[in-house]
């Protein structure tokens, strides 16, 4: 009995940790990708506050979002460079940098209408996923594609978005390098800032 | 009295590309800054000039009806086609430039001077804009640095070359410019100011389909100044190249070596 009482409750903990999403996606990147906007429409179309919007959307992104890969290509060849502790400090600081940064683009859209185009398969590594943000009154339709990193073919990852052509891991890249080269390559520098824009 | 300065374009142009030793193929993401200092404090005052004037003439644009909006939007982007035109001619696009031209013809005529656009449901497909700055890169002249000019916002040295170049190849400037037209066409309407209306008009247009991707980057970067040169520099890049960055072969270099790890 008492076994059975334990494991209803790790049942239940792990059902409803926050922390925890037994969501499977499809591993094809087409539908991975539907899959993603479909779940991501939903909260934002919800009547959930912002700040629950925003924690929804940081559970998508910690299961589809190579975070820690983009982390280090976002530091570029600073990433040689820096310790075990740095480095530890680093992607816990990224981390929250990452979702912060993505749900607040995200959350100020309510209603996205996106469209999957189509899927154009790069090599084996790499697959690009074409969509379309519909055009509205106000805003003209933006292309956005999903780079998606297919290496394991049962769990596709997104390592890059790509708005209108422009490469939003690539920007994020340049950001912190020249964060770093305005203050003297010092990685503590880019830690403050990564902790001011987390705090504020 | 157009013609010296028309020299002394052709003489930086030609300086511009004797100096360049990349390619289009060799078309770069990055640039070396001219004066970061400086350029960093014309982003500061720019943007403040944006807070207190454009962003809010685009807000109060973006309240217009739409088909008031759409119909400016159009007519500036059809007279904006001349440009392109041009370029497309001196990129040696023939394909581009009979698209150009056969939308120029269409939407000017049945579209009632380019307010309405016909053309694009005859099968003319609306392509981005050429500039002469996007001319040199074609033709291999090198970025040059980086910098930001006052109200005009982010270049490069070859971009501000390609500045003063728009104005030689527009015919719209060349018109509203050319007082012997007006005399010829006996029109007011051809004035220097109605270029300037023109140039602002696309400005606000640009601005107000903007407001909120700018608030957002503005929001969610770490480095402002960053992320609007590298946006600037990738967005030249691929106009440059006529093909977005996805379709191209990426350097996975970086992302070989994480893998790797």
């Amino acid at each position: 009995m008492k076994r059975i009482i334990t494991s209803f409750l790790l049942i239940c903990f792990i059902y409803f940790s926050p922390n925890y999403d037994v969501r499977a996606y499809s591993s094809d990147p087409e539908k991975f990708i539907s899959e993603i906007i479909e779940e991501a429409k939903l909260i934002l179309n919800s009547q959930a506050s912002k700040q629950e919007k925003a924690e929804k959307l940081s559970l998508i992104a910690i299961n589809t979002v190579d975070v820690k890969g983009i982390g280090y290509y976002t530091l570029g060849k600073k990433r040689k460079e820096i310790n075990n502790d740095e480095k530890k400090k680093y992607e816990v600081l990224f981390e929250k940098y990452f979702l912060k940064s993505f749900t607040s683009r995200l959350t100020d859209y309510s209603d996205p209408k996106i469209s999957v185009i189509e899927a154009e398969k790069v090599n084996e590594k790499y697959t690009i996923v074409k969509s379309m943000l519909l055009k509205t009154d106000k805003k003209p339709e933006v292309k956005i594609d999903w780079r998606v990193y297919t290496k394991n073919p049962e769990k596709p990852l997104i390592r890059d978005l790509i708005i209108e052509g422009l490469s939003l891991a690539r920007t994020q890249k340049e950001e912190f390098a020249s964060i770093l080269s305005t203050n003297n390559n010092d990685i503590n520098a880019l830690f403050i800032k990564l902790e001011e824009f987390i705090n504020k | 009295m157009v013609l010296k300065p028309l020299k002394n374009f052709i003489y930086v142009t030609a300086l511009l590309l004797f100096c360049s030793s990349s390619s289009i193929a060799e078309e770069k993401y990055t640039a070396n800054e001219c004066f970061e200092k400086l350029s960093r404090g014309t982003l500061k005052f720019n943007m403040a000039l944006d807070n207190a004037i454009f962003k809010p003439v685009a807000k109060g644009y973006r309240a217009l009806p739409v088909p008031i909006r759409k119909g400016s939007s159009n007519f500036v982007e059809n007279l904006r086609s001349l440009l392109t035109f041009s370029n497309n001619l001196l990129q040696g696009d023939v394909k581009g430039a009979t698209n150009t031209a056969g939308r120029f013809a269409i939407n000017t005529t049945v579209g009632i001077l380019g307010i309405f656009d016909p053309a694009t449901k005859m099968g003319f497909d609306k392509k981005s804009r050429e500039d002469f700055g996007q001319t040199l890169g074609v033709w291999g002249a090198d970025t040059g640095c980086y910098f930001v000019l006052p109200i005009l916002g982010p270049t490069t040295a070859r971009d501000a070359v390609g500045m003063v170049g728009n104005v030689f190849l527009d015919p719209v400037y060349q018109v509203t410019h050319n007082t012997e037209t007006d005399m010829v066409v006996g029109n007011d309407n051809l004035q220097e100011h109605n270029y300037y209306y023109y140039k602002g008009t696309d400005a606000v247009d640009f601005r107000s389909k903007n407001i909120e991707s700018i608030e957002s980057l503005q929001n969610n970067s770490i480095d402002f100044y960053a992320s609007v040169k590298s946006l600037y520099l990738q967005n030249r890049a691929q106009k440059i190249a006529n093909s977005p960055i996805s379709n191209k072969n990426q350097d996975d270099s970086d992302w070989e070596e994480i893998d790797n790890q």
